[in-house]
């Protein structure tokens, strides 16, 4: 019997020691970025002896990389076409979803087979064309390409779709024969009752948008229409060694996205089990 | 929205009502789908058989793209890529978050924070995440280089170059791993809290130990998720691009062949050689892997729903 408690003594202290290496493993890019965002360049190679916060933070980082580059426009841009593409996307795919989900209608399969048979496909396969496209409708180097381009995905009312199917039609129907208009329904009734599906979703769009790389590269030429991460991306082939005011710049793009995460994060580990897409 | 319905009332029909009024639900975002994504991938089909550089007028090409593409080098050395960037993405990231879920989902303290730690790497961007890899991993001063020089006594000549030559490949799968295990590890996490937990009760009487526990209810009731982890993953990495650019490219965000991917590929031959149609048909390679993939998939889909 003490060998058996023994032994399982032994596992839990192994799974503990494992965690523990696992998390360090995450962890510690992010400290390193912390603690080089606030070392001169000098310091953040320095290994003998290696330390975390150096005994002059260099805070000064923090405050040259808005002047060094138009960091503030970076982050304005991309605080907007975040807002309003997860605000679209929101909206308009869970209202498509609605009628996928709880309406009767003509050619509802043929519909909804155009997004299933989309959403395997990669951006990649179509993103020239689109690009031709949007150049002659004037977009180019224009932030509304971008919102064009994140805002009305197949996996959005995919996503919403599964999720309102989990919800009782009775719901609806006694709403109806309450005279209820579908449109009311809709609002008082199916989008209360999806917030995990909802902050799953915005979870991931803002992620998306936030951290979109290939899509402005394509889209946006001129300084002033720039994201933050070509802004980064720009500063670092510039700047290559100023290695604290690069780290200083990651720590602060990468804020709202740590942010958002941690405040919708209990439904988003619900949304990714339940529906388990995207990668 | 209500000009239908007051039109409705006196000449539309029941069932006109009904459809115009899902529709009207359908439409804003359906419109905006049809004309940015459903709209271009029928051109990109079309583009692929074509020759143009996006002003002069288009020409047919018939099949020249995809004849063209069958003795080119660099092409060649971008779907090679791609697929070694695959087979050892794959595996790496489903065993590292089938792992991960498995311990996890033990009752263990700081369950959460473990979990919501997991994640920082795949929600975190590319671009920052990236230079720490970059600076970590420096070929002469970065601390992992200077650990195996120092305590591993690696001398300095054989000190691993980790983004050129023979070893980018490898880095750029070690980083996918650490970046997408934590999101991978929450789909595993979902189906092992959907096994019975009276299979590992009768197999505990029946003395089994840790290791079959594992081989002969785990892993089999998990078949389905690991399934899809794998076509997952499997798409994902076939669309690598920003990883390679960000950890292999140069200064101008150029790469070389022992880097090169597919879709950077794409890229080139169209915003920079104005080859449209050539690089269509280097997309729909990219769409054929895919296509492939899914095609499994379904399959075994449907071969799961019979059984």
């Amino acid at each position: 019997m003490k060998s058996a408690h023994k032994k399982a003594v032994a596992g839990k202290i192994c799974v503990y020691i494992i965690l523990i290496l696992l998390a360090l493993v995450m962890i510690i890019p992010f400290l390193w970025m912390l603690s080089a965002s606030i070392k001169s360049d000098r310091e953040v190679f320095q290994m003998n002896p290696f330390v975390w916060i150096p005994e002059n933070p260099k805070w000064s980082n923090y405050k040259e990389i808005w002047t060094k580059i138009p960091f503030a426009t970076f982050v304005g841009n991309t605080v907007y076409l975040t807002i309003v593409v997860t605000a679209l996307q929101l909206l308009t795919s869970s209202f498509a979803a609605y009628s996928f989900a709880k309406l009767e209608f003509k050619h509802k399969n043929g519909l909804f087979l155009a997004y299933i048979a989309t959403i395997a496909m990669p951006w990649q396969v179509y993103m020239v064309p689109q690009f031709i496209m949007m150049r002659k409708m004037g977009l180019n180097d224009k932030l509304l390409a971008i919102i064009c381009l994140q805002a009305f995905s197949a996996f959005g009312v995919f996503m919403m779709k599964q999720f309102y199917e989990g919800i009782p039609d009775d719901l609806c129907e006694a709403a109806r024969i309450d005279g209820m208009s579908e449109y009311r329904i809709y609002a008082k009734i199916m989008l209360p009752l999806s917030k995990p599906a909802l902050s799953t979703l915005t979870i991931f769009t803002f992620v998306t948008t936030w951290n979109d790389y290939l899509g402005p590269l394509i889209y946006l030429k001129s300084q002033e229409k720039k994201t933050i991460q070509l802004g980064l991306k720009m500063f670092i082939s510039q700047y290559s060694s100023d290695y604290g005011l690069i780290m200083a710049g990651s720590v602060l793009s990468l804020i709202p996205v740590l942010l958002m995460f941690l405040f919708l994060q209990k439904y988003f580990v619900e949304g990714v089990a339940s529906t388990g897409l995207k990668g | 929205m209500s000009k239908t319905k007051t039109k409705s009332g006196s000449f539309l029909s029941r069932e006109t009502k009904r459809n115009l009024i899902a529709y009207s639900f359908i439409a804003p975002n359906f419109i905006g789908f049809c004309v940015f994504t459903l709209i271009p991938i029928i051109f990109a089909f079309a583009l692929a058989f074509m020759k143009w550089d996006g002003s002069n007028p288009i020409q047919w090409a018939g099949f020249s793209n995809f004849t063209r593409l069958t003795d080119d080098i660099f092409f060649k050395a971008a779907l090679k890529n791609t697929i070694i960037y695959c087979l050892g993405t794959v595996p790496l990231t489903m065993i590292a978050s089938l792992a991960l879920a498995i311990v996890l989902n033990q009752k263990v303290k700081g369950r959460g924070i473990f979990r919501t730690l997991s994640f920082f790497p795949y929600v975190a961007s590319l671009v920052a995440i990236t230079s720490v890899w970059k600076m970590l991993f420096h070929p002469s001063k970065g601390p992992v280089n200077n650990i195996l020089f120092n305590v591993f006594h690696v001398p300095q000549e054989n000190l691993p170059q980790w983004f050129s030559g023979g070893l980018v490949l490898f880095s750029m799968i070690l980083f996918s791993v650490w970046k997408y295990m934590g999101y991978y590890m929450v789909i595993y996490l979902a189906g092992l809290q959907g096994i019975s937990s009276e299979l590992y009760e009768a197999a505990g009487l029946d003395g089994a130990n840790t290791w079959q526990k594992f081989r002969y209810i785990t892993w089999p009731q998990l078949s389905s998720t690991t399934f899809f982890v794998v076509v997952m993953l499997t798409i994902n990495c076939f669309k690598v691009y920003d990883i390679a650019i960000m950890l292999a490219g140069g200064g101008s965000g150029e790469l070389t062949t022992s880097a090169t991917v597919l879709v950077y590929y794409i890229y080139q031959k169209a915003f920079i050689d104005w080859d449209l149609g050539y690089s269509s048909a280097v997309a729909m390679v990219l769409f054929l892997l895919v296509l492939v993939v899914t095609i499994i998939q379904f399959r075994g889909q449907a071969k799961r729903d019979k059984a």
